[in-house]
């Protein structure tokens, strides 16, 4: 093959965009800027490992059904870890956003980051829903029955319809977590990109104190 | 045992205490949670970070 028949396949043109992009050592870089050293930017890092667990006790939950997370002291322990890693994903995404927002983390043309933040945080909140309504007991019933209304109020229950377990469920473990894991990706590959957004200035006058 | 004394420490059987003040309402359980997140973004800005002191020597 020819040098020049190389270069017009789409693989090796897609390659060097995203390496031109991306390059491999900021993609994965070796050391971050001395003001990371702060307690505040570990909330990202720990809203996505709390997502880990999420998906890893969903898939095992998933694969045995409600019958054993209803019934067995096992399938307790994994519904619990299920609910659980959901409350510190969303304590870490919220410590994670105040802490952004009070940095004003879309300045340096980071507006895309801040934007697929914001929708990860609404898609996460969809998801928490569909999940609550797919528990399969008293409480799903009373959270579907009165979701309901507010979604038919918006006029989107032709579409969305919490009363409908089957459509929950499938928003719930298949469409949701694919949007929340592809938003996820396209979110940190952004700050890969553009970096940690640094802390603001020094006023003039503190920085002679 | 564990699940019992679990349940003995923290009773989870009844109703959810509601907080009112004019149009506001929210239940215990929330507000605590909200509590200990604003907590924690304090904590997060105020408390020293491991191994700070040791980067900016070697700087």
């Amino acid at each position: 093959m020819s040098t020049s028949e190389i270069d017009r396949q789409w693989t090796t043109r897609l390659r060097r965009r995203a390496v031109g992009k991306i390059p491999p050592e900021k993609m994965m870089p070796d050391t971050q800027p001395s003001y990371v050293s702060s307690w505040i930017y570990v909330f990202g890092v720990t809203t996505i490992s709390a997502l880990i667990v999420v998906i890893g006790t969903g898939c095992i939950l998933a694969l045995r059904g409600p019958t054993w997370w209803h019934g067995s002291d096992i399938g307790h322990f994994v519904n619990s870890l299920h609910l659980w890693s959901v409350e510190i994903f969303f304590f870490s995404m919220v410590v994670h956003l105040w802490g952004k927002y009070f940095m004003a983390a879309w300045r340096g043309g980071r507006a895309m980051t801040w934007i697929t933040g914001m929708f990860l945080f609404l898609a996460s909140i969809v998801t928490a829903l569909t999940g609550y309504v797919s528990q399969s007991n008293f409480d799903s019933q009373w959270i579907s029955t009165q979701a309901k209304d507010a979604i038919n109020s918006s006029g989107g229950g032709a579409y969305f319809n919490l009363l409908n377990f089957g459509q929950m469920l499938m928003w719930h473990i298949v469409l949701l977590p694919l949007v929340l894991v592809f938003l996820v990706a396209v979110h940190v590959v952004l700050v890969r990109i553009k970096g940690v957004v640094p802390p603001f200035e020094d006023s003039p006058s503190a920085s002679h104190e | 045992m564990g699940p019992m004394l679990f349940a003995a420490l923290v009773p989870l059987n009844h109703p959810d205490y509601y907080f009112h003040w004019h149009f506001i309402e929210i239940s215990a359980a929330n507000a605590i949670v909200i509590g200990l997140m604003l907590v924690t973004f304090v904590a997060a800005l105020l408390l020293p970070f491991p191994g700070r002191r040791r980067r900016k020597e070697n700087r």
